[in-house]
């Protein structure tokens, strides 16, 4: 059975970023004082993972690096080493280069040599320092071990047709001397026994065997004739626990009675939960309490010899090929999986998907259409199929919208690493919060999203938040605030990057504006003041640091944004700080909706502003110089706006007293919107109006219903502004009217 | 003669003709550039867009995308603006933009010749002549070729902001 491991590459190269990512976000969360053993195993088994998956895929310089990046990582797990700040530095770094050689993998850029043999020396240097202590006899093996003691394993593997186990065995076979003790049966359940002798040790040979075989099928033991040295008597404390020497005691007594299942089920267990930690690599990082207890410690220390140990010369015969088959496929056991369960799926997948439930959705409608003519009576069954469908359908394209929406968190989860390098850079002193990362928006605008932000991001640490002595000097605390919150705001989404630094220096913008030859004026207000640095070119930065201050940037974040159909906003105060909000528009992105029905149309009132529903009694309207309404809510006085009317919709409920009023309130105005009935509330997913066709006042998008219909959604804010101003021009007193 | 130099000698005669789709507004034969046609469909249900000129039918919904829909009839002021299950939309993708046009019917595709192209004549027709690339001579018939793009996104069609005409 040969695998052709290309075809896993992909994934590995995605595991691998996702492990790396684990490992830095870890990183940079880990109190230096008091290590989280939570943590400090995270990081643990992200390292194996990867290193696990590289060997596996022959990416040798990824696993040499990550080897002694385990290496030195077990020791701090293992609290035979401190975590220092400068090994954090360093085990960053490792992280970097290890994400360049994987990167280069993938066909990019390869890394520099130098830069690979000086994070390997570096961590070689600190390995070998540590070393020396005084620690337990575990001191790994940076290098790969000179005499390879030999372990002789008792192998038993579930007997199944589809694995292949002669195959493997064969394979196996390469790499040690193997004596088949007894073949499997399918039928009769009866397992294929095997011993192995090798270099490899049970954990190398377990993680081999799970590439092929599900870990609760392959159980492994130690025979009892096995020349032992030192660090194997570690191995048996260490990890495996008396619980799983029970079994290999149990083979030795009953000389090889493995015809039944093996009795201890709790042994089995633990070596199962050996193998998934050590073999990340398909599976999602083991769920917490899995890796929590001490029995998935073990000793990834002979783990280098995986890949470096030339193979001893194959000895044994090969096996022979079972004869038993069976339909009677034993199901694997479920294991324990993490919450974070997820496949990738290239988007455009997704987005095809997306239009096919479109048309299925439409198809459906028309199916419902037409079976209304039909006798329920007679087509009782008919209809109700199509019932399902109908729900069925519904279901469908809401689920498969979801699935482009990603939280923020994707974007925030950067900043960590990107505040941690900037601010020790600069000198100065960030804390760096995020507020809203679940946030959803749409994928498009998460990857979109990164660069502005990034620029955003460094634009505040290196001219907003002050020194540490500066900020003192100015009463405030020596470390800066820095905020990054997103959430849902009046129809769009926004983004913001707050800082509690200087704030933007008002003189020294227009000095340079006036530099650059721009026509300002004093009396230019602070918004437009705080607009000039999205000009091209400009940075009132005093002095051009490599961080930011060549004034390229804004203008291009400002660019990024706009083309995405979102703005930028500024506002600042001197010395309290300055606050960059992005304001992206809904596009495709799911909305809560109320959908109303006008005459014949259906619209959907973003539910956000909506405060209330309410059918006015009779006497609660009230108008004003017989033209404008009002309806007494609990005492206030409301101004009705007609949407029949806004809309030049024909057919609509006039009085109010039998339509019903939706009171949406934006920014402190409220009005009572005039609908003829409710429909119903749902999630919507906004389309942009603008993608075919141009703005419309008074709607803000549009998006699809159940049906496949098209609805248009209320543009609240101008639909409320537009009722002031034409309050204002009532009122004839023009004072209000801009 | 290689297989190839065959094929070349083969096509040539085709190379700078065009292949336009007609479609019939009352009684005129329009043709347009057949790469600008995404594809035909009927007549759905459309979504009323407020204040909209009257030849703006609406918007529906494309197998997820909003594209506004056009009637030329009205928009022409030819011929009779019904809608039933014979009434023909033209998808045209223009400018990255998809649009939708109302016609009266789809005749066929054309070659033509560039030999077959006449000049715009200078009288006024119900379609402002700017927009009119020439006219095509098809033996009995006059095919009115328009340049659909230029004409979907000019001002009067009201289907394009100002701000984003690229």
């Amino acid at each position: 059975m040969s695998i052709d491991m290309t075809q896993f590459h992909q994934v590995f190269f995605e595991e691998t970023e996702e492990h790396l990512a684990t490992m830095e976000s870890v990183l940079l969360a880990v109190d230096l004082s008091a290590p989280d053993d939570e943590d400090l195993n995270a990081i643990f088994r992200a390292a194996h993972s990867i290193k696990g998956g590289a060997a596996t895929f022959g990416f040798a310089d990824l696993a040499e690096l990550t080897h002694v990046l385990e290496n030195l990582l077990d020791r701090v797990r293992k609290g035979s080493m401190a975590l220092t700040a400068s090994m954090v530095d360093l085990f960053l770094t490792s992280k970097d280069v290890l994400q360049g050689m994987l990167a280069a993998h993938r066909g990019g850029p390869a890394v520099p040599a130098e830069r690979v043999a000086d994070v390997a020396g570096q961590l070689a240097r600190l390995a070998a320092v540590d070393a020396e202590a005084p620690v337990e006899a575990a001191a790994p093996v940076a290098t790969v071990r000179q005499q390879p003691e030999v372990w002789t394993l008792l192998i038993e593997l579930d007997a199944d047709e589809k694995a292949g186990i002669p195959d493997l065995l064969a394979s196996l076979a390469t790499h040690g001397a193997l004596d088949v003790l007894m073949k499997g049966n399918e039928e009769t359940a009866q397992p294929w026994v095997v011993r192995f002798t090798s270099a490899l040790g049970p954990d190398e040979v377990s993680e081999s065997l799970a590439f092929a075989i599900a870990p609760d099928k392959v159980r492994i033991s130690l025979d009892g004739g096995v020349e032992d040295d030192g660090e194997f008597g570690l191995f048996l404390d260490n990890s495996l626990g008396s619980g799983a020497l029970g079994p290999a005691a149990s083979y030795e007594d009953d000389g090889f009675g493995l015809f039944e299942p093996l009795p201890s089920v709790e042994a089995a267990g633990s070596v199962g939960a050996q193998e998934e930690d050590g073999f990340g690599l398909f599976e999602p990082l083991p769920a917490a309490g899995t890796v929590g207890q001490g029995d998935v410690a073990h000793e990834e220390d002979g783990f280098g010899l995986f890949v470096a140990v030339p193979p001893p010369p194959a000895q044994t015969a090969q096996p022979e090929r079972p004869v038993a088959k069976s339909d009677d496929i034993v199901a694997p056991a479920a294991r324990p999986q993490a919450a974070e369960n997820s496949i990738r799926v290239n988007i455009e997948k997704v987005d095809l998907l997306l239009n096919l439930v479109g048309e299925l959705v439409i198809t459906q409608s028309m199916l419902t259409q037409s079976s209304q003519v039909l006798d329920p009576a007679l087509h009782e069954r008919l209809l109700g199929g199509i019932n399902a469908l109908q729900r069925n359908s519904r279901e469908l394209q809401e689920a498969v919208m979801s699935i482009r929406m990603t939280p923020i968190a994707f974007v925030f989860n950067r900043f960590p690493r990107v505040v941690r390098d900037l601010a020790g850079k600069l000198g100065k002193q960030v804390e760096l919060k995020t507020v809203g990362e679940n946030t959803e928006l749409d994928k498009g605008f998460i990857e979109k999203l990164a660069d502005p932000l990034t620029h955003l991001v460094r634009n505040s640490l290196d001219h907003g938040i002050e020194s540490p002595e500066v900020r003192l000097a100015k009463g405030k605390s020596a470390a800066g605030r820095l905020t990054l919150r997103a959430f849902h705001q009046g129809g769009s989404i926004v983004i913001e990057v707050t800082d509690d630094g200087a704030g933007l220096p008002r003189e020294r913008i227009l000095a340079k504006a006036r530099e650059r030859g721009m026509t300002v004026a004093d009396t230019m207000s602070d918004v437009e003041v705080w607009n000039l640095i999205f000009e091209p070119g400009f940075s009132t930065a005093a002095e051009v640091t490599d961080v930011s201050g060549r004034g390229v940037g804004m203008d291009v974040v400002k660019r990024n944004i706009q083309s995405m159909g979102g703005r930028i906003e500024i506002d600042s105060m001197p010395d309290f700080g300055t606050t960059m909000s992005i304001r992206l528009p809904l596009t495709l992105a799911i909305m809560d909706g109320m959908s109303v029905c006008i005459g014949e149309e259906t619209y959907v009132v973003p539910l956000s502003f909506v405060l209330e529903s309410l059918q006015p009694q009779s006497g609660d309207v009230k108008t004003i110089g017989g033209r404008g309404q009002l309806v007494n809510v609990r005492g206030q006085y409301l101004p009705i706006v007609a949407l029949g009317d806004y809309f030049g919709i024909s057919g609509h409920i006039a009085n109010p007293e039998q339509a019903i009023l939706v009171i949406v309130e934006l920014a402190e105005a409220r009005v009572a919107l005039m609908v003829d009935d409710l429909i119903g509330q749902q999630q919507f997913v906004v389309k942009n109006l603008e993608t075919n066709y141009r703005k419309v006042d008074g709607v803000s998008g549009a998006t699809i219903l159940g049906d496949g219909r098209v609805a248009l959604i209320l543009d609240i804010s101008t639909i409320v502004r537009q009722n002031q101003r034409g309050a204002a021009a009532l009122s004839q007193a023009g004072l209000l009217e801009q | 003669m290689s297989a190839a130099e065959q094929m070349d000698r083969l096509t040539v005669g085709n190379r700078n003709s065009r292949e336009l789709l007609i479609f019939t507004v009352g009684h005129e034969e329009y043709g347009i550039d057949i790469l600008k046609v995404q594809e035909i469909r009927g007549y759905d249900a459309v979504t009323r867009i407020a204040n909209a000129p009257d030849f703006i039918k609406g918007v529906i919904n494309l197998r997820g995308s909003i594209v506004p829909i056009v009637d030329m009839r009205i928009k022409f002021g030819l011929g009779e603006p019904v809608y039933n299950q014979f009434t023909v939309v033209i998808i045209l993708n223009i400018l990255q933009r998809t649009v939708g046009m109302v016609v009266d019917g789809v005749s066929d595709v054309i070659q033509l010749e560039p030999g077959d192209l006449r000049p715009p004549p200078e009288l006024g027709a119900m379609v402002d002549t700017a927009y009119i690339e020439g006219l095509g001579a098809l033996e009995e018939r006059m095919v009115i070729i328009v340049d659909i793009e230029r004409m979907m996104s000019s001002d009067e069609m009201a289907l394009v902001d100002a701000s984003n005409r690229g």
